[in-house]
């Protein structure tokens, strides 16, 4: 009995230290960050984000605080998306693009980021807002195709730096602005990029069919050319016989069918004979 | 989700709470009764039965079932405690065991089983110490300190992961803007896999969609370099390599721990509302490809005759030179005989007309040919 008692005792006093540990004591994660406030004032920071600081080194782990006075609020450490719905952007020259952005932020200064906002929601939010406007103001500037061209990587750093500037009041840093789609809005803008490209592709057919009409015809040409060269070579040498075999071979072909009739003189030559040797 | 948040079975949350109840129940009912019955032991021990003569259980064998049922019981009793005091003593009595030495071994049960952890292939487990990073293991069975203060985090590591982005089926399109002003209907898939654990946990909050992300923001920077004819045809692959290598950079800057293993494009077609026309363009080039044939075969059929027709008279005309008159003759007299063996042949005296060979097989011939056509 007495030594349930003692056993009762130890445990009544291991679970006090259980009770007092749980309240003095704060576990904070790799991935967060916390602020201990004491009767709602920020005291102490624990485990804020360092750059280039290895797992494992940072100020993860176990902190005390005084009990009931002091309490925690965790903050994510990690880097958090932002994600705007899309925006139509007016460009220089009147032309509509639908622009889809994303961005990438990290809580550098809890404190302030408790402070201005309270949580990450607000902060999205808040962020979600500035990015926006700033996509739509710095785009709008430019004519649209610089919109579309590579080098709109330069427009998308100003507007990084832009909204980094806002960000930094609230605690968070922008880490990366991106354009994830940006696309010509539905309707008639796309139609008549459709419509462009397809006169386009239309021009294309037709100029491949006359290149390849024009080749064709270039091709028999120099055939033809180069026929006639080798006739006259040959035939050349003779022009006088050339015409007598040529006759000969165009009447073969010629009555070769056997319809026709040919009626001759008996002075013709074919018939010299037939009217017998007259002297000479 | 990709990875789980695994406390070898047991919640954080779970412990707090469970943990306690169980085991340490009977000392939260303690107290409450104690202006009752007096100082009881919360061990079980104190609704003595009145008699003592109903123990079942008198040998001390600590029956665990009995234990949770007794435990839960009490438990319940704990809202009406002060009226349910006497009735407990109703209640079959308690065996007089050592709860102590009982609770005693299933904490150490407990820590047994919450510091050794197994990792299967294609695993990495990040183990936490009080939240701090303290390591991450490999494939195997690995030893830990027991669960409150290390915790395992695994992680799919050799786990391939595959995102596909836009539509291969028909309907859906995933339209583009080239570097020409043309549109392109694109689909293609990103395949993904961890490369350092503790970065992909600790680093960035979602990371399918940061992939995600990064892989549509980098395909749309490539291919808004690319022309449309460049994007549809000849460079597609070198596309999706140069996406890979942007995707892969900027989820380095992140610091993210996502090793890409490739972008594919499953799809560079023109948009359907043109496509019409983009066939009409191939089917163009075909027809002009018909056309040089067709001029080709031309030209060898030309070129074989002059080379036949001159080749002919060279022969002929070799011979000619030797004996021009004769030559002459000959072939003169041979092709009007055989011309004139052919058709109809009328010889006429001039001036006088008369006929001095009217072939009569030969108008007969033509009768025939008469009647057969009537």
């Amino acid at each position: 009995m007495i030594s349930q008692r003692a056993l009762l005792t130890g445990g009544i006093g291991l679970a006090a230290l259980a009770v007092l540990a749980a309240v003095s004591v704060v576990r904070v994660p790799e991935d967060q960050q916390a602020i201990i406030l004491q009767l709602g004032r920020p005291v102490a920071t624990v485990n804020t984000y360092q750059p280039n600081q290895k797992f494992g080194q940072t100020g993860a782990g176990l902190v005390l605080k005084t009990p009931f006075v002091q309490n925690t609020v965790f903050v994510d450490k990690r880097i958090m998306s932002l994600d705007i719905p899309p925006q139509t952007v007016l460009s220089t020259d009147q032309l509509r693009l639908v622009v889809d952005a994303f961005a990438r932020f990290r809580i550098v200064n809890p404190v302030r980021m408790y402070q201005t906002v309270g949580s990450e929601e607000r902060l999205q939010q808040e962020l979600s807002r500035i990015l926006s406007s700033r996509i739509r103001n710095e785009l709008g500037k430019q004519r649209f195709d610089a919109m579309l061209s590579p080098e709109r990587g330069q427009s998308m750093d100003a507007i990084q730096l832009a909204v980094n500037r806002s960000a930094l009041a609230y605690g968070a840093e922008i880490i990366d602005v991106r354009i994830k789609r940006a696309d010509l809005p539905p309707g008639s803008p796309l139609e008549a990029a459709f419509e462009r490209m397809r006169t386009a592709r239309q021009q294309e057919a037709l100029t491949i069919r006359a290149q390849g009409a024009k080749n064709a015809q270039i091709i028999r040409a120099e055939a033809d050319a180069e026929a006639a060269r080798v006739y006259a070579e040959s035939f050349g040498k003779d022009p006088d016989f050339y015409t007598f075999y040529r006759s000969m071979e165009a009447y073969r072909k010629s009555f070769a069918q056997g319809n026709s009739n040919v009626v001759l003189s008996p002075s013709n030559e074919f018939l010299r004979e037939f009217q017998g040797r007259r002297g000479g | 989700m990709p990875w789980q948040n695994n406390e070898d079975g047991e919640g954080s949350g779970d412990k707090g709470g469970g943990g306690r109840r169980n085991p340490w129940g009977g000392a939260s009912g303690g107290p409450s009764n104690q202006g009752k019955d007096g100082p009881r032991n919360p061990w079980g021990d104190a609704p003595r039965p009145k008699g003592g003569d109903d123990r079942p259980r008198g040998n001390g064998t600590p029956d665990f079932d009995e234990f949770i049922r007794r435990s839960q019981e009490r438990l319940r009793g704990l809202g009406g405690g002060q009226g349910g005091g006497g009735n407990r003593g109703t209640g079959r009595g308690m065996p007089d065991i050592p709860w102590g030495l009982v609770a005693g071994g299933l904490a150490l049960v407990l820590i047994g089983m919450t510091s050794a952890y197994r990792v299967d292939a294609g695993e990495r487990a990040v183990v936490t110490r009080f939240g701090q990073y303290s390591s991450t293991s490999g494939p195997g069975f690995h030893m830990k300190l027991p669960a409150p203060i290390d915790q395992v985090t695994k992680v799919q590591f050799e786990d391939i992961r595959t995102d596909l982005i836009g539509a291969t089926d028909g309907d859906a399109e995933n339209l583009m803007i080239t570097g020409d002003g043309n549109v392109i209907n694109i689909a293609y898939a990103v395949r993904w896999r961890v490369k350092n654990a503790e970065d992909f946990l600790f680093q960035i909050a979602d990371p399918n969609a940061t992939v995600r992300d990064a892989t549509e923001s980098a395909m749309r920077e490539i291919v808004g370099r690319s022309t449309l004819n460049n994007a549809i045809g000849p460079e597609r692959a070198a596309i999706a390599e140069q996406v890979r290598e942007r995707v892969q950079e900027i989820l380095d800057s992140y610091g993210s721990g996502v090793l890409i293993q490739g972008v594919d494009i499953n799809k560079a077609d023109p948009p359907a509302a043109v496509d019409e026309a983009f066939k009409d363009v191939s089917a163009a080039q075909q027809d002009a490809q018909q056309f040089l044939n067709q001029a080709r075969a031309y030209a060898q059929q030309v070129q074989a005759q002059a080379a036949g027709a001159t080749a002919a008279f060279d022969k002929v005309y070799e011979q000619y030179r030797l004996a021009p008159e004769v030559t002459r003759k000959r072939m003169y007299l041979e092709t009007m005989e055989s011309v004139l063996g052919k058709v109809d042949t009328t010889v006429i005296e001039a001036p006088g007309v008369q006929a001095y060979l009217p072939l009569p097989e030969v108008q007969r011939r033509n009768r025939q040919a008469q009647e057969a056509q009537q």
